[in-house]
């Protein structure tokens, strides 16, 4: 098992090396660059500003040279300062992930919540009318564009309504809100986003129970059970639900990474500081030290994700044998 | 309603019974806050780097410069009381207002003019802005109000440049500009101070009460970080925006709501910008000026504007605002006559030999790619709009939209065009040296159609040289007229800006300059103020 863990964690830092490589080649060549995304099309700005800019950027030096001295930073962890304001990268990210995290984390419990009693009802009434119309009413959350949905129900909870707040986390000056108020406040303000990226998350989790409870259910252990005489609840949740949840628990366990990354196109129109939204800015003004940041970030917690969830199937299943 | 908001409206009605309608005339006081909105966070609020709307906008609120341009575009003093042109327009004396302070209270003095001209010039600060302070030869001190600035040769458009926001060189004097805290807390002499700056949210700004006009009505401003347009529509649509800018059809189709009529005060003048087509002058297609006037007369401007602007839009002649001192109104509005178009072009030898309806000469084909920015729709149709027109005449236009930064360093930079649709911002002063001057046409410089006529370039330095406002007309009106003889561009339109207002604001005013120009005297009445006001300091 130590010998398993060593070799993966060896193996994956070449993989990590070759990611980063990548990344920062592909954003450094993209066609226009920092300096254009500030200096735009301002006749004020000299050509000697420009190439000041550039140099202050380092983009002056070869691609290769500019590569080695951001990874000699960043294998001391330190990912430099951005190119729109000098703030560190770090602090950057560090603002933005709780953030996210807090509405993923909070939709990912939603989903949980509600994907489960949905995935059970549906295999227990499997082929009913019931079960069509939960899975209709999920894949519509699946495949609707998360824009277009969150925009209806701003539209409609916000302005015909005028029961939710439309954008952000805060009202105006809610620092000058007793404690209680500004809970409360949050939670207000955290209804429409957590409920639109629940409804887009909540087909896997009720697909996927639904699918592994039809699976439980027409176990013999079941049977056996209902033989027994036990009663109809007690035969699901005790005996088959339980089993029915292991691949869940999994399907969680992959999911946790993607609860740091945030969605760019959802924050963006929730207007939500949180990793999507930085990303996006980021892109736009082609702020390289916090993309690359960024994608570091996505790339290591991708690798842990694998490996913790190999690591997991093996716990789970003793069939399986990690040397 | 809260209880508060009973008695404030009971407080009302008493008072119009108590006081005849002359006393009542109101009278502004202090409070609320003032809510706007923007798709990106201000990047850096020090004046020397702001070179984004967002860090544009607050700085001006935080700092000021020694000159402003006021309701009628007219240069007025800022912090300086005035200011002397001599010798020619090779030196001009400011005198400082002496009742200045900096937010921490010590006194703006000429010593912080000089330090912010040190660091304008100073060849390791990259700021956007160097470029009109590479005229000045020296700064000299002479007192602790007063300064002379000599220039190396007059440069009238050098004076608008002193609007530039001044720093404290107290607080500056040791510090690495772009590492500074002091950009994070700036300290300026502005109506406002920076209040509360959360990344990715919001930047609350607070009243100055040592402003020397006077401390602004307004209590808090606000600046929210809103990406998405779509989002800031539906936030305005609640009444939580108190200005906006719409669009065309949000202006004319989407508000036209009881809601939008009882909270928001709309307002329409042309902005600060012109759309154009740009022949790249090197071509061999666009170095005849007969086909430059057929394609100008190809191309109806008023149909472009009726589609893509429903209307919200002018004809431009030129490359000053329209209704300015230095645009020249005889110059004719430009005709749309298809006819005269082919008439032209066949003179210039064009012809449709092989009967395919698109033109020759020599063999080749009247066919040319025509390149946009990607992202704005409206410029988009105005593309498809001219391709349609152009084909009518026979030349067939390919329209190709490009990412920003990619159309910037790959097409204009580098001049590898054959037609570009763009927009220029224009300035308050007429001075278009950097984009029609024969010597501005390297790669990287803005003359990048490659226009070059020496008149123009001798009345573009005559400009420069030039202080008075009838004299400088004189001469940018002629270059007016002859660039539109020679149209290096086709100039087609000038749109309106469209914003809106909350109407609880007074003292909102349109002026040539826009409404934005008085805030510091906008205010609203106790009754109406929709955000928790200031306790007095």
């Amino acid at each position: 098992m130590g010998r398993y863990l060593a070799r993966r964690i060896a193996g994956a830092v070449p993989l990590l090396f070759g990611i980063t490589f990548l990344s920062f080649a592909v954003i450094h060549l993209a066609p226009g660059g920092p300096v254009e995304a500030k200096a735009g099309l301002n006749p004020k700005m000299t050509a000697q500003a420009r190439e000041k800019l550039a140099t202050l950027y380092g983009l002056d030096k070869p691609l290769v040279e500019r590569y080695r001295a951001w990874l000699g930073r960043a294998v001391r962890l330190d990912f430099g300062e951005s190119f729109a304001d000098g703030e560190k990268v770090s602090v950057k990210i560090g603002r933005a992930v709780p953030v996210t995290l807090l509405v993923s984390g909070l939709s990912l419990v939603l989903v949980l919540l509600v994907g489960i009693p949905l995935g059970v009802y549906s295999a227990v009434r499997a082929g009913t009318r019931a079960d069509s119309l939960v899975s209709g009413i999920v894949l519509f959350g699946f495949s609707a564009p998360t824009f277009w949905i969150a925009l209806g129900l701003m539209s409609f909870f916000g302005v015909t309504l005028q029961w939710l707040p439309v954008t952000g986390l805060h009202s105006l000056f809610h620092e000058e809100m007793a404690p209680l108020e500004r809970a409360v406040d949050l939670a207000w303000h955290l209804v429409l986003p957590v409920a639109v990226s629940a409804f887009a998350g909540l087909a896997a989790v009720t697909r996927f129970m639904r699918g592994s409870m039809l699976e439980a259910l027409s176990q013999n252990y079941v049977r056996a059970a209902r033989a027994k005489g036990l009663s109809e609840p007690r035969v699901l949740y005790r005996h088959a639900l339980r089993n029915a949840l292991l691949p869940v628990v999994t399907l969680v366990g992959l999911s946790v990474p993607g609860l740091l990354g945030g969605s760019v196109i959802f924050e963006s129109i929730f207007s939500i500081p949180g990793m999507g939204s930085l990303f996006y800015a980021s892109v736009f003004s082609r702020d390289y030290p916090v993309i690359m940041g960024i994608l570091v970030l996505g790339a290591v917690l991708t690798l842990v994700g694998n490996l913790l969830a190999d690591l997991a199937y093996a716990a789970v299943d003793p069939r399986i044998r990690l040397e | 309603m809260t209880l508060a908001a009973r008695f404030a409206s009971a407080a009302v009605l008493l008072s119009i019974f108590f006081f005849p309608p002359s006393l009542r005339a109101e009278t502004p006081s202090r409070g609320d806050a003032f809510v706007t909105a923007a798709i990106a966070e201000p990047s850096n609020l020090l004046p020397l780097f702001a070179s984004d709307s967002a860090s544009a906008e607050i700085s001006r609120l935080l700092f000021n410069g020694l000159v402003k341009y006021d309701k009628d575009l007219k240069l007025v003093g800022d912090l300086a009381a005035g200011w002397d042109v001599q010798a020619g327009g090779t030196v001009i004396v400011f005198h400082l207002r002496k009742n200045v302070v900096w937010q921490d209270g010590k006194p703006f003095t000429a010593a912080d003019v000089e330090f912010t001209f040190r660091k304008l010039t100073d060849p390791n600060v990259p700021t956007p802005y160097g470029g009109d302070f590479e005229a000045v030869k020296s700064l000299e001190v002479l007192g602790p109000h007063v300064l002379r600035v000599t220039y190396k040769e007059p440069f009238s458009p050098g004076l608008a440049s002193w609007s530039m926001g001044m720093l404290p060189k107290h607080l500056l004097e040791k510090e690495d500009l772009l590492k500074t805290a002091f950009a994070r807390r700036p300290v300026g002499t502005g109506p406002y101070k920076l209040g509360k700056w959360k990344t990715g949210e919001s930047v609350v700004l607070l009243a100055n009460d040592r402003y020397h006009e006077g401390r602004p009505w307004i209590d808090r401003y606000v600046y929210r970080v809103i990406p998405d347009q779509a989002t800031s529509f539906l936030e305005l649509q609640t009444g939580g925006l108190d200005l906006a800018g719409l669009t065309p059809l949000q202006f004319r189709r989407q508000t036209d709501t009881p809601f939008f009529r009882d909270t928001y005060r709309k307002y329409s003048y042309p902005s600060f910008s012109y759309v154009y087509l740009g022949w790249n002058l090197d071509h061999p297609f666009f170095s005849d000026v007969r086909v430059r006037e057929a394609l100008d007369l190809s191309i109806d401007r008023k149909e472009i504007i009726a589609v893509t602007l429903l209307g919200a839009g002018r004809t431009t002649t030129g490359p000053f605002l329209p209704g300015t001192w230095a645009y020249d109104e005889a110059v004719p509005e430009p005709a749309f006559d298809p006819a005269r178009a082919r008439r032209l072009l066949a003179e210039a030898g064009w012809k449709d030999s092989d009967g395919d309806g698109v033109l020759e000469k020599d063999g080749k084909p009247f066919s040319f790619t025509l390149i946009s920015n990607f992202g704005n729709d409206q410029r988009k149709q105005a593309c498809e709009i001219v391709q349609r027109r152009l084909a009518d005449v026979g030349i067939d236009a390919n329209v190709r939209l490009v990412e920003w930064g990619t159309f910037l360093k790959e097409f204009i930079d580098k001049r590898r065009f054959e037609a570009v649709c763009l927009a220029w911002q224009l300035g308050r002063d007429p001075d278009v040296y950097d984009i029609f001057h024969s010597s501005k046409r390297a790669p990287g410089q803005f003359n990048f159609v490659g226009y070059s006529n020496p008149e123009v370039d001798r009345l573009l330095e005559e400009g420069r040289r030039l202080f008075g406002e009838s004299e400088r007309a004189a001469v940018y009106k002629k270059a007016h007229a002859i660039l539109a003889r020679d149209r290096p561009y086709t100039f087609l339109y000038v749109p309106d800006a469209m914003p809106v207002v909350h109407r609880r604001f007074r003292e909102v005013e349109k002026a040539a300059a826009g409404i934005g120009h008085n805030f510091v005297r906008w205010w609203v009445p106790a009754g109406e103020r929709r955000y928790r006001s200031l306790r007095e300091a």
